[in-house]
């Protein structure tokens, strides 16, 4: 309880005070967070606490198990980092008293941890829905925090399309109400059967949710919205708030219904994530400026955190279970918040550094900002899925799955998008590898806390999966390592840069050249014009009013799968 | 003929389908959240028949889920005000406010 | 005699929901809504929610009915711009197609609900002695998912701080919303004059009966909100800058006191949110004394909307 009640009474103290206290205030809140998150950690999962001392149904019951440990912990974590990277960039101005974009900054960052710890603890639907709301309101004005009318109509689709979303999340709770006479999780787990009112609540609970999480084709404000924030605020968008609404997928599709589940509308949420690795990771491969690259490059991770689903289908059973894919699942997760904030980060640091992002003039970068650049390339090589890092720990985890199973195709489609991840990493390195004559001069000083604190976070990455190896008994990284496990991370990155070759915009020469001589010109302007197609696709897709009709399809398309189990 | 609570169901449920529809295909984003309210109200409508079903114990209906809509009601207050706060705002900044698509107009694509 | 009522009170409502979408003029939409609001609250009355109906008339239709006209006449001008954007028939077609197959789906699970219907009212009687209340919503509200309501003042507070977020720099931490002058002989003038007062006790009324009868701190605050709000338009009074150390305060004291007492629940009951025995009512009494004033003022600066004047 303390762990999520102190990030709201640190923020409601920061209001108070207002002003420099409130950055002070916001850092000792999140050591202090750390501090109880980790105890909590320490003394182990399973813990049930009693609101009021009022038990369920009539109550509101917080559970703290294995799952919710480890993502608070993580996003303990993340703030962390996130929060010393912010105190460069949203500092106070000496002179003034206060200043708008600090002060919303760090309340909002404060409320935003409270609401995630809330979720990944609240045993009660209904407590779910404030919290999702509360995640919501604390997200949307930070994304138009600069105050321009680009960043505006973002916030603006954003909010909007996500309130629809909640309120097919609330329309699928109260009508579990309305059936079963409770809306704690547990209970509800025991006493759920499939009938047409349960299968409508899933479908909607889940397209609902499916729309604030950002899974194609429901993502047509993520990129936008991620891309024009401030980049502190894009690590926290990108990194931890689509968490929450995928961590109640994962809550709803487990622990609420898990019996009412079918393995057909399984294989279409992960359908649906494959489809998003695929057409974003082409679409991010495409884009000219840096942050929106790694803003598509979130909606195709977003993709992976869905492949899990049939994968922890027990065929016995015929029922959704925890094991290996869950678990895979939650590192994945992981991997991707410390993985995508130091990214997000990193393009901030470069931005604030040339004044622009356009991947095509990031020459001479590597020179100016080492330590900004190597951050990005490992945080690359986490989310592609190379050894050491957690993802590849999760990919371990999902082959296991996939061949316990005979699921082979989503192993396919995890090699794909590694692939596919490494071919823009690759293509931004290659970009700011390119040696300038003159070296470039740093338009503002660029803090050397806020290189680190980035650097550190793609580190964890890294290390997550030593941490996961050996947590979870694997023993699948010490010494295991084999030559052909090195054979195979050089092939992702060749074929990643072939891939670069094949479909990026604008290369660098020596690169384009390369790519002319291995292809040639026709397959070239083939693989040119299929990007194209990719990219323009998402643009019809990310259009209002087919966004919108693609969310009441999904709905539909849920039910349809969830009746045909 | 039907009982209330049925009756008010199939009321929420048809509220729900015309908010949707103009949630879809009204440009205006006032009109959006307009559409956003009435969802809405349908899905309280539909809560407030759940409750009436299970009035009990002396009372007129479920107090939980009535205890329940009124944090609804204030949780969907506060979404509207931050959503027409953002539109204002936006309407100062740009001259179209729509939200059809995010950027005015995507640069032309040109390989090589 | 009621089932005919109800029958066109539900015909009512859906016409005038019709209204809202396809009225051409935003304004016309938004004036379907308030009365909207009002029939609404008719319906809360038919399903047997007082507390609910309180709330709808004023919060539900009043608040958000008054954002909404305010909304509609600064965006006039972007109406002929937006109008133009019309998507065309086929996807009118696609959007009437798939909102009535949500429609048909939810009317099915209507009717597919169980008989009996599930309930909590028969718990809620059982434990109500213990938390002193006579009005069960009030019981539920802060004794047994006390939690959901100290999440939703955050909330509302969030939603104030999403508000002011939007000020452009340069008047950061002055005033929200435009200085209005009224004339002092006008009927505004007038009744800016005379119902604040009425409205404050009427509020605080509804308040104070909460405890056992329909009302609450949420609906008094909002008929307090309003009058304040009133005063304003009229010129009577102005809204103070955002950056005042007082303000801030008032702001955040409800849900700290709320925090607080939950606290100490901790020590003195066993749990977050708990009431040490025969306490239990006087506890749920101070948190709605110091949320009452908090949220009337986060409601009221919502309502004012975003700073646009330098404090001076």
């Amino acid at each position: 309880m303390a762990a999520v009640m102190a990030p709201f009474v640190g923020a409601l103290a920061a209001f108070a005070l207002g002003g420099r206290n409130a950055q002070r205030v916001a850092m000792l809140t999140i050591l202090a967070g750390l501090g109880i998150v980790a105890a909590a950690a320490h003394s182990g999962g399973g813990l049930v606490y009693l609101l009021g001392g009022w038990a369920p149904p009539l109550g509101i019951a917080l559970r703290a198990d294995g799952l919710a440990l480890a993502m608070m912990l993580a996003v303990a974590v993340v703030v962390l980092g996130i929060g010393v990277y912010a105190c460069a960039g949203f500092k106070t101005p000496p002179g003034e008293r206060e200043a708008r974009a600090p002060f919303v900054f760090w309340i909002l960052l404060l409320a935003i941890w409270g609401s995630l710890n809330l979720v990944f603890v609240s045993g009660d639907l209904f407590t779910l829905y404030v919290a999702l709301e509360l995640l919501t309101f604390a997200a949307v004005p930070l994304v138009a925090l600069d105050g321009s009318a680009e960043t505006l109509r973002s916030a603006l689709r954003y909010m909007l399309y996500a309130l629809a979303g909640s309120v097919f999340y609330l329309l699928g709770t109260m009508l579990t109400y309305g059936v079963y006479g409770t809306l704690d999780i547990t209970l509800l787990g025991a006493r759920v059967a499939a009938n047409p009112v349960t299968v409508t609540a899933v479908a909607l609970m889940t397209v609902g949710l499916l729309a604030k999480t950002a899974l194609f084709p429901l993502h047509l404000w993520l990129p936008p919205a991620h891309a024009g924030a401030p980049p502190a605020a894009s690590a926290v968008l990108s990194g931890l708030v689509i968490k929450g609404s995928w961590f109640l997928v994962i809550r709803v599709w487990f622990d609420v219904f898990p019996g009412v589940v079918t393995m057909p509308s399984a294989q279409l949420l992960a359908g649906l994530g494959a489809a998003a690795i695929i057409v974003a990771n082409v679409v991010a491969l495409r884009q000219e400026r840096l942050k929106l690259l790694v803003a598509y490059s979130t909606v195709a991770q977003i993709g992976y955190l869905f492949l899990m689903f049939p994968l922890a289908f027990d065929a016995g059973a015929a029922e959704i279970g925890r094991g290996g894919a869950l678990t895979g699942g939650l590192l994945q997760a992981i991997s991707h918040a410390t993985a995508k904030a130091a990214m997000f980060m990193a393009a901030g640091l470069a931005y604030g550094a040339l004044g622009h992002d356009r991947i095509a003039a990031l020459a001479g970068v590597a020179r100016a900002l080492p330590l900004t650049v190597l951050t990005f390339a490992l945080a690359g090589v986490a989310l592609m899925g190379l050894p050491p890092s957690g993802a590849y720990v999760a990919k371990k985890l999902f082959f296991d799955a996939a061949g316990s199973s005979g699921q082979w195709w989503w192993e396919l489609v995890l090699d794909t998008g590694g692939l596919l991840t490494a071919s823009y990493v690759v293509l931004v390195l290659a970009h700011a590898l390119v040696r300038t004559d003159a070296p470039i001069a740093p338009r503002k000083p660029v803090p050397r806390i806020a290189e680190l604190a980035a650097l550190a976070l793609a580190i964890a990455s890294l290390a997550l999966g030593f941490v996961a190896d050996g947590a979870l008994g694997l023993d699948a990284l010490w010494g295991k390592l084999t030559l052909s496990d090195l054979w195979s991370a050089v092939l992702v990155l060749a074929g990643g840069a072939a891939i670069a070759a094949a479909f990026a915009r604008d290369l660098p020469q020596i690169f384009g050249g390369a790519g002319r001589f291995a292809f040639g010109r026709p397959l070239r302007a083939a693989a040119v014009a299929v990007g194209g197609a990719f990219a323009g696709a998402d643009g019809i897709l990310r259009r209002w009013p087919v966004a919108s009709l693609a969310l009441l399809a999904a709905a539909f398309a849920f039910g349809a799968a969830l009746l045909a189990g | 003929m039907m009982d209330t609570a049925t009756l008010f169901g199939l009321c929420a449920a048809a509220l729900v389908g015309l908010g949707l529809y103009a949630f879809i295909v009204n440009p205006q984003p006032l009109r959006k959240i307009i559409a956003f309210n009435v969802i809405g109200s349908g899905v309280f409508v539909l809560v407030g028949a759940v409750a009436y079903r299970g009035g009990a114990a002396g009372w007129g209906g479920d107090p939980v889920p009535q205890a329940l809509l009124i944090t609804g009601l204030v949780v969907a207050f506060c979404a509207s005000a931050l959503a027409i706060a953002l539109l204002q705002r936006l309407a100062r900044e740009a001259e179209s406010v729509t939200l059809a698509s995010d950027a005015p107009a995507a640069p032309p694509a040109t390989p090589e | 005699m009621s089932e005919a009522l109800n029958a066109g009170l539900a015909l009512f409502v859906l016409a005038l929901a019709a209204w809202m979408v396809v009225a051409r003029d935003t304004f016309a939409a938004v004036v379907g809504f308030v009365a909207y609001g009002l029939l609404l609250t008719l319906v809360w009355v038919q399903l047997h929610g007082v507390d609910v109906a309180l709330t709808e008339g004023a919060i539900g239709g009043g608040l958000t009915g008054a954002m909404l006209v305010a909304a509609a006449a600064r965006l006039r001008r972007t109406e002929a711009a937006a109008r133009a954007e019309r998507p065309g028939w086929p996807t009118r077609a696609a959007a009437a197609l798939l909102a009535g197959g949500v429609t048909a789906a939810l009317a099915v699970a209507v009717l597919a609900l169980p008989v009996p219907a599930p309930s909590l009212a028969p718990e809620t009687a059982a434990n109500m002695g213990a938390t002193g209340v006579g009005n069960p919503i009030t019981g539920v509200l802060l004794a047994f998912r006390a939690v959901d309501t100290l999440l939703e003042t955050t909330v509302v507070l969030l939603a104030l701080i999403g508000v002011w977020s939007l000020a452009p720099d340069r008047v950061w931490g002055g005033r929200p919303g435009p200085r209005h002058r009224a004339d002092p002989n006008e009927t505004l003038a007038y009744l800016a004059r005379v119902l604040p007062p009425i409205g404050l006790v009427v509020g605080v009324y509804i308040f104070w009966v909460g405890a056992d009868l329909p009302g609450g701190k949420f609906q008094g605050a909002s008929i307090i909100a309003a009058m304040w709000l009133l005063a304003v338009m009229a010129g009577l009074s102005d809204a103070p800058p955002i950056s005042r150390g007082w303000l801030r305060l008032a702001l955040v004291g409800g849900p700290l006191v709320f925090i607080a007492i939950g606290a100490a629940g901790v020590a003195t009951a066993g749990a977050f949110l708990a009431y040490p025995d025969g306490l239990a009512k006087l506890l749920i009494k101070a948190i709605e004394w110091a949320l009452l004033p908090s949220l009337a003022l986060t409601l009221a600066l919502i309502l004012a909307g975003v700073p646009e004047r330098p404090a001076r």
